[in-house]
């Protein structure tokens, strides 16, 4: 019986996180289409409809995927049959994974169990994560090399230089993070964001502590979504990228794997530096407000709010990602290397510096 | 040297995110007055098209309509002085005999190729029996086929002035190849 439950527990922690990556990429399409009419002063695709149904147009990422399901599926002649259909989900897949070590709430206690709420407890998940982020630019690679395309080829040439500069970048800049809450544990690093400074005011938050960290995170976080300021690999209208060759759901797969990393990026920026399923001023107890006032909870309402908040930075982080992807035009490819290498990449040592620096003082104070 | 802000990348992205950050909760403010009544604009100036129409001039030269009489036969007495002003050459008209003895002629065809006509509105100066006029307010026309571009006497016959607005009070008339 409880081998049946610990099955069941296990399966709906990884359920919950898939199902939360899955329908947030899906629902990106239609976020990015409506953000951006709004942005823009119009009013965005809402055409799409079952019975006369429009609903905002929230059946358009539903009649994209019949689309490209019906679509041909084309492979040039002269590409490697094996690669070129492989590359897609291997794309997909490292975006897909890569959310197991992200904790979405703290430990949830229901009839005697201790459920930590995250798919995977790992003692390394910001490395684990790391790595997931960074094997996501084979499928890209290989999708360029196996088109037998030049500019296929070049495009993910591109994205695996583009690629390599920003994980340099977020790995450096995570490191002051890890310095702070000192471990590599995402649970731990979020626990560790629930402390506060200033009398109880200011919660300890990864962006209070690590400012520079968090703009250095967040610009490599989003060169490695490989969307708008750095989409140098892709730049669909003029300079064409890896998936030139690609049609129907093999193309759509490409797309989902930006929008699955945009999440993915999003939900380490809530984890790392916006405190994660913290809610500021909430206890395992209740709420404590600095000047003294208390409210306690149950433990249900506790992890409620916590997963609840936890839902609404990432969504809140997406919401910014989106804004930045249609503010800014493309870098191009050498001003992106240069941000990469000189820009971000010695900023992020210096923060790693200065930091250690810091911790040094405080620990001797 | 002079310090140029604009140069370091941040604050300009910055100040580019906030105006269309102010552009989307600006608009977002009026969607949502709009969508629970307090408004009666929303965040955007669009019309949607087929659904809605922007109000036209009464001035606009719109698809032709022929004026009927009393009985509701035209009034058009085939005299061609439409076809022969017509710039495109794009009225054909076949007369015939009217029954009745007081009136001169009848047309019995009466087409116009909308594929030619480039709404100059000379057919409705020359009318001296004010038969034909274009202030239907209807604007779409579009067929498969150059056959399907030719609009009959009858078609022509069934149509309405548009309303005070300029929007079309009679049906757009659908081409007999674009029915399947």
């Amino acid at each position: 019986m409880s081998v049946v439950a610990d099955l069941g527990i296990a399966f709906g922690r990884v359920a919950f996180v898939m199902l939360f990556v899955l329908n947030l990429g899906g629902l990106l399409t239609w976020v990015e289409r409506k953000q951006s009419a709004i942005m823009q002063d119009r009013i965005g695709a809402n055409r799409a409809s079952i019975f006369g149904f429009r609903v905002l147009g929230l059946f358009h990422p539903l009649a994209d995927a019949i689309k490209m399901l019906a679509k041909e599926d084309f492979r040039p002649a002269r590409a490697d049959r094996f690669l070129f259909g492989f590359a897609p989900f291997v794309s997909v897949f490292f975006a897909l994974v890569a959310f197991a070590s992200i904790p979405f709430g703290d430990t949830l206690r229901v009839a005697g169990r201790e459920i930590p709420l995250q798919a995977v407890t790992l003692n390394v998940g910001i490395l684990y994560l790391f790595a997931m982020l960074s094997l996501g630019v084979y499928g890209v690679m290989m999708a360029g090399w196996s088109s037998a395309n030049n500019f296929a080829l070049l495009g993910g040439q591109r994205a695996a230089a583009l690629m390599i500069s920003a994980e340099i970048a977020i790995g450096a800049s995570i490191m002051g993070v890890i310095m702070i809450y000192g471990s590599l544990n995402m649970q731990d690093i979020v626990r560790g964001q629930g402390r506060s400074f200033l009398g109880g005011w200011l919660p300890a938050w990864g962006i209070v502590t690590q400012p520079l960290a968090f703009v250095l995170f967040l610009t490599a976080g989003i060169a490695a979504t490989k969307r708008i300021p750095f989409d140098t690999p892709e730049g669909e209208s003029e300079i064409i990228g890896y998936f030139v060759e690609y049609s129907g759901m093999k193309f759509g797969m490409f797309a989902m794997a930006d929008f699955l990393e945009t999440v993915v990026i999003a939900g380490m920026t809530t984890s790392l530096f916006l405190g994660g399923w913290q809610v500021p001023y909430l206890g395992p107890e209740g709420f404590h407000l600095p000047w003294g006032w208390a409210w306690s909870l149950p433990h249900l309402v506790i992890v409620l709010l916590q997963v609840g908040a936890f839902v609404v930075k990432v969504c809140g982080m997406i919401f910014f990602m989106m804004l930045i992807r249609w503010t800014l035009p493309r870098f191009r490819y050498d001003q992106a290397m240069r941000l990469g290498w000189l820009g971000l990449f010695p900023l992020s040592i210096a923060n790693i510096v200065l930091t250690g620096f810091l911790l040094l003082l405080w620990d001797a104070r | 040297m002079t310090l140029d802000l604009r140069r370091f990348y941040l604050l300009e992205v910055f100040s580019g995110l906030a105006l269309t950050a102010a552009h989307f909760f600006r608009n977002m403010g009026r969607h949502v007055a709009f969508a629970v009544g307090a408004s009666r604009t929303g965040g955007a100036v669009t019309i949607q098209y087929p659904e809605e129409r922007r109000p036209y001039s009464p001035r606009l030269r719109s698809l032709h309509r022929l004026v009927r009489r009393e009985d509701g036969s035209p009034r058009c007495v085939a005299c061609m002085m439409c076809e022969t002003v017509c710039p495109a050459h794009c009225i054909y008209i076949i007369a015939d005999e009217h029954p009745n003895p007081e009136i001169e002629k009848v047309p019995r065809r009466f087409d116009i190729d909308l594929g030619k006509c480039v709404f100059c509105g000379y057919c409705v100066e020359a009318c001296p029996e004010d038969a034909i006029r274009m202030d239907t307010g209807i604007l779409e026309f579009s067929s498969y086929s150059r056959g399907g571009m030719i609009y009959s006497k009858e078609m022509l016959l069934s149509l309405e002035a548009a309303g005070a607005d300029g929007r079309p009070r009679s049906p757009i008339p659908v081409p007999a190849d674009r029915k399947a």
